[in-house]
């Protein structure tokens, strides 16, 4: 893609990120909320296929919009007198939420400023689905090994809760 | 006769004339979204059509007769009712989100064509990502389902949506495990090399014993309930639910709903006939014309089941799909995965 095109599309997809993340914090109604979160992180996935990361974006809609998004749906129609609610959004503890988001803020923003990007001006391999597979059989077998444990851990315990006493 | 050439031709001519690059490309994808939208707006006429008389003739009826030969005007009337309709929204219901609700089912449908390849170089684009970007796209079917249900404020659309998401969620995981022992054996997840890898009739992936016709069955049923058809009809049961997560629809926007439905049930046949019965692959007749006979038969399939088979039970149509697909399906894929390290049945 020419460059200026993708800037265009670049800012463009910011905006709707930025704007429905804004939304998605201050909206009265929860499922309002909700539905603009689906909308960030499709905005997010449309960023990574500027980024010629087509089976990252593929993945990050097939999991955050197509699982969490609608669990998060789904709690929030299973639970009751939610319907229509005006809910509050701040309680007591505001003035110390304020300081753990300023920190979180800095801390990523320093990281940000002091990562070292790595710069290549060789082309992008055609396939990276095959490049991203390698990888993660070969140099990154150990935490993906690692995160499916905590995977199975986080199922096993769910239905550990889910049983009803003594059945 | 081939029709890609005629594409390949206007394409060539638009970028002789010297635009830039963007925007041929613009051009040329607009183009392809017209052709693609009237195709499936003719596909869902036909279709709805074309159920109705199976049914008919299943039931020992005749169907529509008074509108055209053998009524095939009838749905296009109907249409033209639809239109004139009334469009209603109910005095309580969640007015942006009952409004949004059918227009992410309309786009979420027809999404999923980006990546089809209709015949021999017949395909919009040719993603590397092909059947992961439909299994992700189509996600957002589930979206607007929870959406219509919500939004109506009414208690038999608010059951029929979580049903219908519920039931969606589940049966994904088993489809989207036949899906991938096609993906493992074919080496590649776009859509265009899947279809080229099965280029004899013995090496289409129903062929290929013992995984193929068991990863085709369990795509089948998962498919099915993914469009939530009879015998998986719960979301719309109407005995129970009246006509589920559409019921405070009407007019244009119920017409919306109904088109994503039928366009739903295409792309599971045509999904199908792309995995396991060749694509666009066959002998004499013109590559396009084989995928349409192959996944109009699968449509029929489809049907057939409908007006055959009585309706599960909620726990039964979750026990189904947890108890016993999903671990047919896994096995399915180590059978799968071994046969393809082995090299055993390599053809």
């Amino acid at each position: 893609m020419e460059g200026e095109t993708s800037q265009v599309i670049f800012y463009l997809l910011s905006f709707v990120i930025i704007v429905s993340a804004i939304y998605v914090v201050t909206l009265r109604n929860i499922f309002h909320s909700a539905l603009f979160l689906i909308l960030t992180l499709f905005g997010v996935a449309g960023i990574y296929i500027l980024l010629h990361a087509e089976f990252l974006a593929a993945v990050q809609v097939l999991i955050y919009v197509g699982a969490i998004s609608v669990l998060i749906i789904f709690a929030i129609m299973l639970t009751s007198q939610l319907a229509n609610k005006e809910i509050k959004q701040s309680n007591e503890q505001v003035t110390v939420a304020i300081f753990v988001c300023a920190g979180f803020l800095m801390a990523s923003l320093g990281s940000l400023a002091n990562t070292v990007w790595k710069l290549t001006e060789n082309p992008l391999p055609e396939d990276n689905t095959l490049t991203i597979g390698r990888l993660l059989m070969n140099e990154f077998v150990l935490p993906f090994e690692v995160v499916s444990v905590v995977l199975l851990a986080a199922l096993i315990g769910a239905v550990v809760l889910a049983r009803k006493e003594g059945a | 006769m081939e029709i890609a050439g005629i594409f390949k031709y206007l394409y060539e001519k638009l970028a002789s004339t010297g635009l830039s690059q963007a925007w041929v490309d613009i051009i040329s994808y607009s183009v392809a979204a017209l052709i693609v939208f009237g195709f499936l707006a003719v596909v869902a006429l036909f279709l709805v059509w074309w159920e109705r008389k199976i049914s008919a003739h299943i039931q020992q009826r005749f169907g529509p007769m008074r509108t055209g030969w053998h009524g095939w005007l009838q749905t296009i009337v109907d249409m033209l009712k639809l239109i004139q309709k009334e469009d209603i929204t109910p005095a309580t219901a969640d007015r942006p989100v009952f409004y949004w609700a059918p227009i992410v089912a309309f786009v979420a449908a027809f999404m999923a064509y980006v990546t089809i390849p209709f015949g021999a170089g017949l395909i919009v684009s040719d993603l590397n990502i092909g059947i992961l970007y439909i299994i992700a796209i189509t996600t957002f079917t589930i979206i607007s389902l929870l959406m219509a249900g919500w939004g109506s404020n009414n208690k038999y659309a608010l059951l029929g949506g979580m049903r219908s998401a519920a039931q969606v969620v589940s049966y994904e995981v088993p489809m989207v495990l036949a899906i991938l022992s096609v993906v493992l054996f074919a080496g590649s997840l776009s859509m265009v090399q899947i279809v080229e890898s099965q280029a004899k009739i013995y090496q289409w992936y129903i062929f290929r014993l013992p995984f193929g016709p068991i990863a085709f069955i369990i795509y089948l049923i998962a498919g099915t309930a993914e469009s939530n058809r009879t015998p998986f009809d719960l979301p719309e049961a109407e005995q129970e639910l009246v006509a589920g997560f559409n019921v405070e629809y009407s007019g244009m926007k119920f017409a919306m709903f109904f088109f994503a439905e039928f366009v739903n049930m295409f792309t599971i046949a045509a999904i199908g006939t792309t995995l396991f019965l060749g694509g666009w692959q066959g002998p004499w007749l013109p590559s396009w014309v084989w995928f349409m006979l192959k996944t109009l038969a699968l449509v029929f399939v489809l049907m057939w089941f409908r007006w055959t088979f009585p309706r599960l039970r909620v726990d039964q149509l979750m026990e189904f799909s947890w108890k016993f697909l999903l671990p047919v399906s896994f096995a399915n894929l180590i059978i799968a995965g071994w046969m393809k390290y082995s090299k055993w049945f390599n053809w």
